[in-house]
């Protein structure tokens, strides 16, 4: 499972959504970058990424691996978030047989790991169907 | 100078469980629950869902609603009997994911069902008390109960929160009063899965003297008498407790049915009162009074006189509104499913 | 830089070998090529391994391999790229080669994957992925490929039908080759109803997971040429290229960049085109891929992979057949020794030994070896000469 400390210093990303704009081009990073793959730019601002958004693709994972088989079938779409970059989540709280990329999607703060029942919780964003 | 309500904000979970999906698996008879009770469903907590999760969300909704920056807030505190850890606050991850760190207090707080308004009423303490500018109460739960024991047909989760403060209050607080004793009606000893509670116990010395005495007292001390309440909320375990205790002190069945959720959703414990309270809010005018008094196991009732002001207008429709999260698209789930949810179901280790 | 020649070549039959640990696996295939290119040396080897962490418990594979071949205290080097780590050890060889730092050198592929269960196979290949951003999410690779072929069905009109014909054409190759892990026939029926994996990914579109090894000995050309008469296997050219590593972060999600760039490379290293080519072996990881890497090789045009497929192009009797080897699909995919093993079916089919699957009048041949959803990739080219 995730260690303690390699998901406590991702915390700003994934209970906040931060992420970085490159100060140059405006490219933005989720998460943040040292340098700008567009334009090699190094100055960067903090910025917060959109909680909403459309479904480009997903899938419907049936055969999960160790720490999800519980949850299986469960979906995963990559997400263009309104106005801005791509994000990667679980798609919950649909019916994933009608699930349909175009769909209109929100974060949700949610569980994404545990370290069985007894280790730390690792909390996240899922997306779930907008209202 | 005036303290109360500044924003507030519910959160509820999307799948659903029927009293006859329970009863059918347990030999029960599903009408002397949903007559005798008035239980109809329950909200049922998916795996991902805890009261952690439930609390950032309800308190992005309340922070939506009191358009103050995170920063501000002075304290957090969070009541619920089903912290995701024995040992380890749930507040800190709240505090966190709202962007609420690092000046200010966090306690998580436990008082079987009255945590939720203990929150609420140390948050408004404090602000009132100049501690701080804005603080946030939580109340929330993803409660169990036994398989097969009558709480397992309300035993259920919500999250509401309140931020207070002084400034731009949607509700102001008029007056509060707190009724406590030692009455073992509820209770689950550490390291158990499962509470344990007294039956028919739980009723008259312990949930109707608290919660009775609490309301007579407030109104009491504040000179109001039912009359003057446009709303009244109670705890609600079941349908039928809290329309019993507002019928004996006066209450019409208008006065309590909009912050009557637990025949939808269940008794969200530290959420219930505090849940009600904000189905309440979505709807009331300006000038309304509503009486709240919430009830833990234990025992103990808080009470709080509130009065909306102009500017719940201007707020309500900023997230979304109670009844219109309990009536939206509900996902029922039978009572595998819902066993699995729950992690009734004995594995391999 | 040196002309390299592979000399020779080895691998077993790849499948679920219960009675055989990953260094005795590697081994036996490391003595085959070894063997087969009568050197009583080498001078450097290089192994591709994914992980050996996660489905052995075995790093350090460098010294625990090069130790097991019994000639002395040679450089042993482990190299990692996922699933081209086979590939990239390829390329290290041949530039070992090629450089003139050494004359003999052995490139290894391996990995035992049978060791683990399902769950910490799958949990072990998704590492190739954006662990912090895409395996934090419980995605699979199965998972990932599926998100690619839903945009390329969306954009191309690719079919399901298409799709399976990827696994059909590749389980006919392979069931002419005495190597492969699953030699049976499939029909695209049996594809389209196999269990789901990852929607729209089925079981018989996904590569199997396989205990394998294979290896190739390269030496200078002139090295080779004073030896014997040949004909010789030249490594006409060598290109690696990288991608984003999350597929989210891709400018294009139905586009494999690093492909289409090594490929640019290796083309004109090798003053070639992809019409030039005879055949090749490509990354077939699922059925998606190989229509998405023929579309980024030049074989066919951009959106149109799974139409040339199912017109019978890529088949043995095609234009320009595709895995005749039977692809991962059919051959397996022992994730570090897929790259060596494409190296093996390119040499024995330069050399004319293939039998039944033998590519008629074969003279240039091109290896895809492709790591993660496409985040690296390396390319070979040889040439009969």
């Amino acid at each position: 499972m995730i260690g303690l400390a390699r998901h406590w210093r991702e915390i700003p990303q994934r209970y906040r959504y931060e992420a970085a704009r490159c100060d140059k081009c405006s490219a933005v990073y989720f998460p943040p970058r040292l340098v700008c793959s567009k334009c090699r730019g190094r100055e960067f601002t903090k910025t917060v990424l959109p909680q909403t958004g459309k479904v480009e693709t997903f899938t419907v994972i049936r055969v999960a691996p160790t720490g999800f088989t519980d949850e299986a079938p469960y979906a995963v779409a990559v997400v263009k978030l309104d106005d801005s970059i791509r994000v990667m989540a679980q798609v919950v709280d649909c019916e994933v047989e009608k699930l349909a990329i175009g769909d209109r999607v929100r974060l949700e703060f949610r569980k994404v790991q545990q370290d069985g029942e007894a280790g730390a919780i690792c909390y996240g964003y899922k997306f779930v169907p907008e209202a | 100078m005036e303290v109360g309500i500044v924003g507030y904000g519910a959160y509820v979970p999307r799948h659903r469980i029927k009293v006859e999906e329970i009863a059918q698996v347990w030999g029960a008879d599903a009408p002397t629950y949903k007559k005798g009770l008035r239980l109809e469903e329950k909200s049922v907590p998916s795996p991902d869902q805890d009261v952690i999760t439930m609390s950032v969300e309800a308190s992005r909704r309340a922070l939506r609603r009191a358009g103050v920056d995170p920063f501000e807030l002075g304290a957090i505190y969070i009541g619920s009997e089903s912290h995701p850890y024995a040992v380890k606050p749930s507040g800190t991850v709240v505090a966190e994911a709202i962007g609420a760190t690092p000046n200010l207090h966090c306690a998580d707080l436990e008082f079987a069902c009255k945590a939720g308004s203990e929150g609420m009423f140390i948050a408004l303490s404090l602000v009132k008390a100049g501690e701080m500018k804005l603080a946030l109460g939580i109340g929330a739960d993803t409660s169990q109960g036994a398989p097969g024991d009558a709480l397992e047909y309300s035993a259920s989760a919500g999250a509401a929160a309140f931020i207070m403060g002084r400034e731009r209050l949607v509700a102001a607080c008029e007056h509060t009063f707190s009724f406590t004793t030692d009455t073992p009606d509820f209770w689950r000893r550490e390291y158990q899965h499962y509470p344990r509670h007294g039956g028919r116990f739980t009723g008259e010395p312990a949930y109707f003297k608290h919660t009775l005495s609490c309301a007579r007292e407030l109104m009491k001390r504040a000179g109001l008498e039912p009359g003057d309440f446009k709303f009244a909320v109670f705890h609600q375990p079941n349908g039928k407790f809290p329309l019993t205790a507002s019928e004996e002190l006066g209450f019409t069945r208008e006065q309590v049915q909009q912050g009557l959720l637990s025949p939808s959703i269940g008794n969200t414990y530290s959420g219930a009162s505090p849940l009600g309270l904000t189905a309440i809010l979505d709807v009331a005018k300006p000038g309304d009074r509503i009486l709240m008094v919430s009830y833990g196991s234990g025992s103990g009732s808080d009470g709080f006189v509130w009065r909306v002001t102009e500017r719940i207008e201007e707020v309500r429709s900023l997230a979304p509104q109670t009844w219109a999260q309990i009536k939206d698209r509900p996902v029922y789930v039978n009572y595998g499913t819902y066993a699995k949810f729950r992690g009734k179901i004995l594995k391999a280790s | 830089m040196r002309e390299v020649a592979v000399i020779g070549v080895g691998m077993n039959k790849w499948g679920e070998l219960w009675e055989k640990s990953h260094r005795t696996i590697w081994t036996e295939a490391a003595l085959k090529a070894i063997d087969e290119a009568k050197v009583d040396r080498v001078d450097a080897m290089v192994v591709g391994c994914m992980s050996g962490g996660l489905f052995v418990g075995q790093e350090h594979l460098g010294a625990l391999l090069a130790e097991q071949l019994g000639m002395g205290p040679i450089p042993g080097t482990r190299v990692e790229s996922a699933c081209a780590s086979g590939g990239l050890a390829f390329r290290q060889a041949y530039l070992a080669v090629a450089s003139g730092m050494h004359d003999i050198v052995l490139a290894t592929g391996v990995e035992k994957m049978t060791d683990v269960d399902g769950g910490a196979a799958t949990f072990a290949l998704s590492t190739a992925a954006d662990q912090e951003y895409e395996g934090f999410h419980g995605v699979t690779f199965p998972g990932l490929y599926a998100m690619m072929a839903r945009v390329h069905m969306q954009r191309y009109g690719t079919t399901r039908e298409q799709l399976a014909q990827v696994a059909v054409k590749n389980h006919a190759h392979g069931s002419l080759n005495p190597n492969a892990q699953f030699p049976m026939k499939v029909t695209a029926q049996q594809v389209m109803s196999s269990a789901m994996v990852a929607d729209p990914m089925r079981l018989l579109d996904c590569s199997p997971v396989t205990d394998g090894a294979a290896a190739a000995v390269l030496v200078p050309l002139e090295w080779a040429r004073k030896r014997s008469s040949g004909p010789f296997i030249r490594v006409a050219a060598s290109a690696h290229a990288t991608d984003t590593i999350a597929l989210h972060d891709r400018e294009d999600m139905a586009f494999l960049g690093s492909t289409a760039k090594a490929a640019e490379q290796a083309y004109k290293q090798a003053h070639i085109g992809p019409s030039d080519l005879s055949f090749c072996e490509a990354h077939d990881c699922f059925t998606i891929s190989e229509v998405m890497v023929i579309e980024a090789l030049g074989i066919a045009e951009r959106g149109q992979g799974g139409k040339l497929t199912a017109s019978g192009y890529t088949a043995l009797d095609g234009k320009i057949p595709v895995n005749p080897s039977g692809g991962l699909k059919s051959k397996g995919h022992p994730v570090g020794a897929t790259g060596v093993a494409q190296v093996f079916e390119v040499v024995e089919q330069l050399r004319g030994a293939c039998g039944a699957r033998q590519v008629k009048n074969a003279r240039w041949a091109l290896t895809q070896n492709m790591g993660g959803t496409g985040a690296s990739t390396v390319i070979h080219l040889f040439e009969r000469v």
